[in-house]
């Protein structure tokens, strides 16, 4: 980390103040790490800048709970946001995960990282991802002007729409210094099913049906046996008010046609925390951890495809759409192998999600772009980015 | 009428009219291309009817394929074009002018695959909004946004406007419903975005497509989410005193953690227009209603509907209607979904659509009302109060062109209101060349400028769609 040690880290305390140190790293084409909490190390290994921190631009700017609408400053730790829900009986949909368990990382997460980060967790494929809740947003671009797009209303079609653009840019496209969100009402309760010793295949076709149902399953997870387990667990969440949940668990119970556990509401938070935090994955601290995202029922084909190829664990989660997949970091961390069966699988992509900087330096994090979308991404950096300021290659070499 | 601007066409192009259309016959099968001056003129407009340019020339591909060939040649050629839906656009997205070709993907309106597994399905562009829930139905499933025109819309012309409906409180808009696309870009490059995984990889392009009106590409293909059916689902008719009273409603069902699927607004004068067409059942002494829908099992929705009842009758809510059959259900949407219809038989109208924080509904309505009483017209309300998304419908008489300047005028100004509320513009409908000069109202110049420079990342020469969205003076 000599690197990071020469590096100078600059803490402006408002988005004007941050106007002008970007418009100095502008003027001088200097590049700028943006740094909010700190707890994913996040992307590609890149060279020496100086490092943005948005711990100053911090604060609830605005939270209608009549409205389901909260607007916060970048910096904004998470646990401030939450316990600022909490108080209200609301949260955000898309429940962001927390890296710091599975990553091994300290400091404290903000909503400004899980925005430019487009973080989600469990309820993603029923409740969208944060791209789908974030609503409005204020960023500063490589000129040092500042651009809003989006607000604070749920219904906006008024020019292009930059906030999608902004969630999951990880930061290369400018500095988001302001985000709103939209909101949900915190359910009642919750509760769980668990269904043990399915294989992936079976337990995949278990969670499509499930979510093919009325039934309104907002978690739908495979375990394989290893994570957490001895024995393989598919886990099946509902959400509502009592008497929905307990309905609703009774007719996914029936749907289920094996013997199913029931986890009361404080057993199926923890659980469902330890999936969304990828810490049931049965991962060897030194092994890379993988994001893959891939049509739910040709996950279990994928794992299928790799086995013979490379030692690895997994989970499943949204059904199948997503497998967390631990693996040796020597090599490529599989990288190759990985994509080449993901593609063989009907497509999808995969992300390092852990991964030691050396490694990080040797290979794509980012799923590699076809040629047409490598130009569309080089194209629209340059229009919002010219120098290249933000995050340089933290997504792709050279952009 | 002072009205709207349109660009002068190029003569240059004009004068090539023969040879442009003898070019795309060659690539095109030439029952593809139209180019007689009769049969463009069923072209010349989309739903914003009040604008009309004859274009030169329209095709009407079959592929994917004929398309990308169709563009590549108009970016060598240097011809404008204008992408088409159904030409149901409300702000005048579509209308053409006089030096384009227009793009129409009316041609291209198959079901390319469903997976039921994945609740994905692959459509092409031209397929209408309600012919993919009519495919996907009688295995229990839907496409969920429900814009009013959906019988006529196409799912191209959904994702270019990001269209959302009455439903869109509990299911969300075109954007969280998209999982992939095909984009043709302007020099025929065909580009795949996203697929049928839950998320993409790289920038949310299929975020930024979504409702940017024709002017980054034309999307030939889309992968959306298809939805499981509820088990039920059945409206209920409130009727209150005031505006207000209804809109404090609103407010508390939310504020207790209730998110219906539905909360549709409507103001006096829109009940009694929407009663005398559907004779819906609505109490005409009201002087608001709301159509809550909950869905669900029997047990669940009659749960929900005692809560939202409690806290109706908290708001001196008059008249509960619950409906007991699907017909008395139907007959309760019937009245609300054929509000625009109703509305036309009595009077012409221009619809407004601008978004407001629901907290400053009662202000924006009672604004509204005094806007439109100083020109010395009448107005309707309805709306999808969930979501603060407001459609005055300010009345006037098409014959009288005084009357026509008043209401552009009056829906301007309710449009400025809504922006100086902590609003925007268009919630649903888009800015095509309706809202386009009041960008500025909402945008600053440097911002305008930003969105300039991302589309033409993808349009590089501006080609596509010209003179809509941005304000002519804000060009280049």
């Amino acid at each position: 980390m000599t690197g990071l040690v020469a590096e100078r880290t600059t803490v402006p305390a408002s988005e004007a103040e941050a106007v002008d140190l970007i418009r100095e790293h502008a003027a001088r084409a200097m590049p700028l790490r943006i740094l909010g909490g700190g707890t994913r190390k996040a992307g590609r290994a890149s060279g020496p800048a100086t490092l943005l921190s948005t711990a100053g631009l911090s604060g609830i700017t605005l939270f209608e709970p009549a409205e389901m609408v909260l607007s916060a400053k970048a910096g904004t730790p998470m646990a401030e946001i939450e316990a600022a829900l909490d108080a209200k009986g609301q949260m955000l949909p898309f429940e962001p995960m927390d890296h710091r368990r599975l990553l091994g990382t300290g400091g404290e997460p903000t909503i400004g990282g899980v925005a430019a980060g487009n973080i989600c967790g469990p309820r993603r494929f029923k409740a969208g991802g944060a791209r789908d809740s974030l609503i409005g947003l204020r960023f500063i671009n490589g000129a040092g002007e500042v651009i809003r797009s989006g607000g604070r209303v749920m219904k906006n079609v008024t020019g292009l729409d930059l906030v999608k653009l902004q969630a999951g840019a990880c930061g290369t496209l400018g500095l988001l210094s302001e985000v709103t969100f939209k909101l949900l009402p915190t359910p009642e309760t919750s509760a769980s099913l668990v269904i043990e010793g399915l294989g992936d295949e079976a337990a995949v076709a278990l969670l499509c049906k499930a979510a093919g149902s009325p039934f309104e399953m907002t978690g739908a997870a495979h375990l394989p046996a290893g994570a957490g387990s001895a024995t393989a667990r598919t886990v099946l969440r509902v959400e509502g008010f009592a008497d929905q949940v307990t309905y609703r668990l009774e007719r996914l119970a029936a749907l289920c046609e094996s013997p199913a556990l029931r986890l009361d509401a404080r057993d199926s938070l923890a659980l469902w925390r330890d999936i969304r935090d990828g810490v049931v994955l049965d991962a060897a601290p030194g092994d890379a951890v993988w994001r893959v995202s891939i049509a739910p029922n040709r996950a279990p084909k994928l794992a299928a495809r790799l086995r013979g190829a490379r030692r690895f664990t997994h989970i499943y989660d949204w059904c199948g759409g997503l497998m967390l997949l631990a693996t040796p970091e020597e090599g490529d961390a599989g990288a190759e192998v990985l994509r080449a069966a993901v593609a063989a699988e009907g497509g999808g992509h995969a992300t390092l999600l852990r991964g030691s900087e050396a490694l990080r330096a040797r290979i794509d994090v980012f799923q590699p772009l076809t040629p047409g979308l490598e130009r569309l991404t080089r194209a629209v950096k340059a229009s919002i980015d010219p120098k290249g300021l933000f995050n340089p290659g933290l997504m792709y070499p050279g952009l | 009428m002072a009205g709207i601007a349109f660009p002068e066409p190029s003569q240059a192009i004009l004068a090539r009219k023969r040879e442009i259309v003898a070019a795309l016959k060659a690539l095109i099968p030439a029952d593809a291309v139209i180019e007689d001056a009769r049969e463009l003129v069923p072209y010349e407009t989309d739903a914003f009817t009040a604008y009309r340019r004859v274009p030169l020339a329209v095709v009407l591909p079959r592929s994917t394929d004929e398309v990308s060939r169709v563009l590549k040649y108009c970016h060598e050629a240097g011809v404008p074009v204008v992408p088409r839906g159904a030409g149901t656009s409300l702000a005048g997205g579509a209308i053409p002018l006089e030096d384009a070709v227009v793009v129409g993907v009316a041609r291209m309106d198959r079901l390319i695959d469903v997976d039921f597994a994945n609740r994905t399905a692959r459509v092409e562009a031209g397929m209408t909004n309600l012919a993919i829930s009519d495919a996907v139905g009688p295995k229990g499933f839907f496409y969920a946004p429900d814009p009013s025109s959906q019988l006529a819309c196409t799912i191209g012309g959904n994702i270019a406007n990001n269209s959302g409906g009455a439903h869109c409180l509990k299911y969300g808009v075109t954007t969280n419903n998209i999982l992939g696309l095909t984009l043709v870009l302007d020099d025929g490059e065909v580009v795949e975005i996203g697929g049928d995984a839950i998320d993409a990889p790289g920038y949310d392009f299929l975020g930024l497509l979504c409702g940017s009106e024709g002017q980054m590409g034309i999307i030939t293909e889309a992968v959306v989410r298809i939805l499981p059916k509820p088990e039920g689902a059945r409206p209920v008719l409130f009727g209150f005193a005031t505006s207000e009273d209804a809109g404090a409603c609103v407010a508390d069902v939310i504020g207790a953690g209730i998110v219906p699927v539905a909360m549709e607004f409507m103001d006096k004068p829109a009940i009694e227009i929407c009663e005398n067409f559907a004779h819906a059942g609505y109490p005409m002494d009201a002087g608001a209603l709301l159509i809550v829908e909950v869905e669900g099992s029997n047990a669940e929705m009659a749960s929900m509907l005692a809560r939202i009842i409690e806290i109706a009758r908290a708001h001196k809510v008059q008249t509960i209607k619950e409906s007991q059959s699907a017909m008395e259900a139907a007959a309760i949407w019937k009245g609300r979904k054929s509000a625009f219809g109703a509305t036309g038989r009595v009077a012409d109208y221009i619809c407004m659509d601008g978004t407001v924080p629901l907290g400053k509904l009662s202000h924006v309505l009672k604004e509204t009302d005094r806007i439109v009483e100083s020109y010395g017209l009448r107005v309707a309300n309805v709306f999808h109060a969930g979501d603060g998304n407001m459609h005055p419908l300010v009345l006037y008489d098409v014959n009288d062109p005084d009357e026509r300047v008043k209401a552009e005028a009056a829906g301007m100004d309710i449009l400025k209101l809504c922006v100086e509320s902590g609003g925007c513009l268009t919630g649903e409908h888009g800015v095509g060349i309706e809202k386009r000069d009041l960008m500025h109202h909402q945008y600053r110049p440097e911002e305008l400028a930003q969105q300039k420079r991302i589309r033409a990342a993808f349009d590089r020469a501006e080609r596509f769609n010209p003179s809509k969205v941005f304000p002519l003076e804000a060009r280049s």
